[in-house]
């Protein structure tokens, strides 16, 4: 084992610019060893680029990143040798079959033919995807897909799994069968990073997270710690009958004083409160009357509203 | 920026032949794709070779020496077989796996680095075209237009020419945008199939043709197949030899540069 036993990826002021545009803009971070790590953020924030930056595949253009100790500038094969990586296009070999998608990967990496059909058997086993070891991978739907994938991204043994938004454009069966063996992966001790715009994927995976707005990371915690830090207890939500954007920043004029923070969304009023009663008892004592109000407690999403001041956009565009 | 310390200046063997080895688990169910190919230029040999040859007869050669038409154009056609083969699997096929099914996306992840990618492309294109030649030289034999233990030096001879078109496919692979840009290539190459020298000499053109037909590569291909066939030694082949690496060396270069510079963003 080596012996840096604490950090894996360490970035300072970590930058990239594709000619005039920064996608991302000087971020610092620290993964460690067995940790489940976390980027959070919407499309367009950066996310996939600092990914490609620690996965050695794209050269960072300012700052500093260092991967298990190694410089990803001279040493990217050798950093490459002992990471997994999982891109969000999946990027299997579509001329090959499900079983041989995983044995040449193998080869890659310079392990024996003969090792390399053991551990590929073993991790389709592991995917549930045993059955169609022989099958074509386009004929795979797109939650197989990801789940060969990450069979693939494990072929190696990596030290680090890297994942960029491993459930994005999955049916929600697909999603809770990718988590639960990214769960089991962590049991194991497996250190993963991934990026996500999921909140609840964030939430229930991360160990540490950071949000990434703009090239930027704008917080950083655990979960929980994060929603203690940035939002309140509850979140009161409003909803009045068909209003909605302009008629509802109008309405949450009116709400001034209630709560610990107003936001208006297009189709709701969101009210932070440490105390939903409380917070109802003075929606009637105003005589404000919502068609319905859902009271609940604070969530990421709620986080990244308050730091950003929009709603995450769930599908890709 | 140097994108080439990213990708480390070196390939290995042992890498590039993980790629071969890519390459031959997916083809090894589509054999009847390269076996097409084989016949495509043995097809040529009979067409060009044996029905024009009979109605042309012998020919007298710019130094003096008479051969039969056949035994002239057969190792033309041989070294043409040797850069079809080389230019459909390095051009096409990389531009295939590079641009529409994304599979060096997947590699570059890995260990690999583009000189590997390139090297082992090239290993793969010289295995493809090497049962082309192989199985053409056979047909030469048995047809007994080998006319000296020369010509048996006609099969390295086609290594060169395939190691120099690998290079320039690999190169057209990572530069072509899209499926209209192969049409140009076709376009040039069977330009320099018909005036490369394949039919006649290029001395039979006229002046000012000439220098375009010295710049071809395939007409240098042509030139070191001939000779060595006929059994006609001179200086000019160390010129043919080092002018098909050339193109060999500076083709992979480029082609990991532009993988490297596509894939590394």
């Amino acid at each position: 084992m080596p012996n840096d036993n604490e950090i894996l990826v360490r970035a300072g002021d970590l930058r990239k610019s594709y000619g005039e545009h920064e996608a991302v803009r000087g971020v610092d971070f620290e993964i460690r060893r067995g940790e489940a790590f976390g980027f959070l953020g919407a499309n367009g924030a950066g996310k996939s680029t600092t990914m490609r930056m620690i996965g050695c595949v794209s050269q960072p253009t300012g700052g500093e990143l260092e991967v298990f100790g190694r410089d990803p500038h001279t040493q990217g094969a050798e950093i490459r040798a002992r990471l997994g990586v999982v891109p969000q296009d999946n990027t299997l070999d579509g001329m090959l079959t499900v079983f041989e998608n995983l044995v040449v990967y193998a080869g890659y990496f310079g392990i024996k033919k003969k090792v390399a059909k053991a551990k590929a058997a073993e991790l389709l086993e592991f995917v549930q995807l045993s059955s169609r070891a022989k099958d074509q991978v386009n004929e795979l739907s797109g939650g197989m897909q990801r789940r060969l994938a990450i069979a693939r991204s494990l072929i190696n043994e990596p030290e680090l799994v890297i994942l960029d938004e491993p459930t994005t454009g999955l049916d929600p069966q697909a999603r809770h069968l990718v988590w639960e063996r990214l769960f089991q992966l962590k049991q194991r001790g497996v250190s993963i990073l991934l990026t996500t715009h999921y909140m609840d994927e964030a939430e229930q995976l991360c160990d540490r997270l950071v949000v990434m707005d703009e090239g930027r990371i704008i917080a950083s915690g655990s979960p929980r710690e994060l929603i203690d830090t940035h939002v309140t207890k509850e979140v009161v939500e409003l909803r009045f009958g068909p209003a909605h954007t302009t008629e509802l920043a109008e309405l949450a004029l009116t709400l001034n004083g209630i709560g610990a923070q107003i936001e208006a969304l297009p189709d709701k009023i969101l009210v932070y409160t440490n105390d939903a009663d409380d917070t109802n008892a003075a929606l009637e004592a105003r005589d404000i009357r919502p068609t319905s109000t859902l009271a609940r407690r604070a969530t990421l999403e709620d986080v990244f509203l308050r730091l950003t001041g929009r709603a995450l956009v769930e599908d890709e565009a | 920026m140097s994108v080439i310390a990213y990708g480390a200046a070196r390939a290995s063997l042992k890498s590039s032949g993980a790629l071969l080895n890519r390459n031959w688990v997916a083809m090894r169910r589509a054999w009847i794709l390269v076996i097409s190919g084989a016949v495509e230029s043995l097809l040529f040999l009979f067409a060009f070779g044996f029905g024009v040859g009979a109605l042309v007869g012998d020919i007298t050669l710019p130094d003096g020496t008479t051969v039969s038409y056949t035994a002239y154009v057969a190792p033309a056609i041989l070294a043409n077989a040797a850069m079809m083969g080389v230019l459909a699997e390095t051009s096409i096929n990389v531009f295939a796996k590079f641009k529409w099914m994304k599979v060096y996306d997947g590699i570059l992840a890995t260990p690999l680095r583009p000189w590997d990618v390139a090297l082992g492309e090239v290993w793969w294109a010289l295995i493809r075209g090497g049962t082309y030649i192989g199985a053409f030289v056979v047909v030469m034999g048995l047809f007994g237009l080998l006319d000296s233990w020369w010509s048996l030096l006609a099969v390295p001879a086609c290594v060169f020419i395939a190691l120099a078109f690998a290079g320039i496919g690999l190169t057209l692979a990572t530069v072509f945008r899209d499926w209209p840009d192969f049409d140009w290539m076709n376009a040039v190459v069977f330009a320099m199939f018909l005036f490369g020298g394949t039919f006649t000499p290029v001395e039979a053109y006229p002046a000012f043709a000439q220098p375009i037909v010295y710049i071809m590569p395939l007409y240098h291909g042509i030139e070191l197949v001939r000779g060595l066939s006929l059994g006609q030694l001179g200086p000019m082949m160390l010129v043919h030899v080092a002018y098909l690496m050339a193109l060999c060396v500076t083709g992979m270069w480029i082609a990991q540069k532009r993988l490297a510079k596509a894939l590394y963003k």
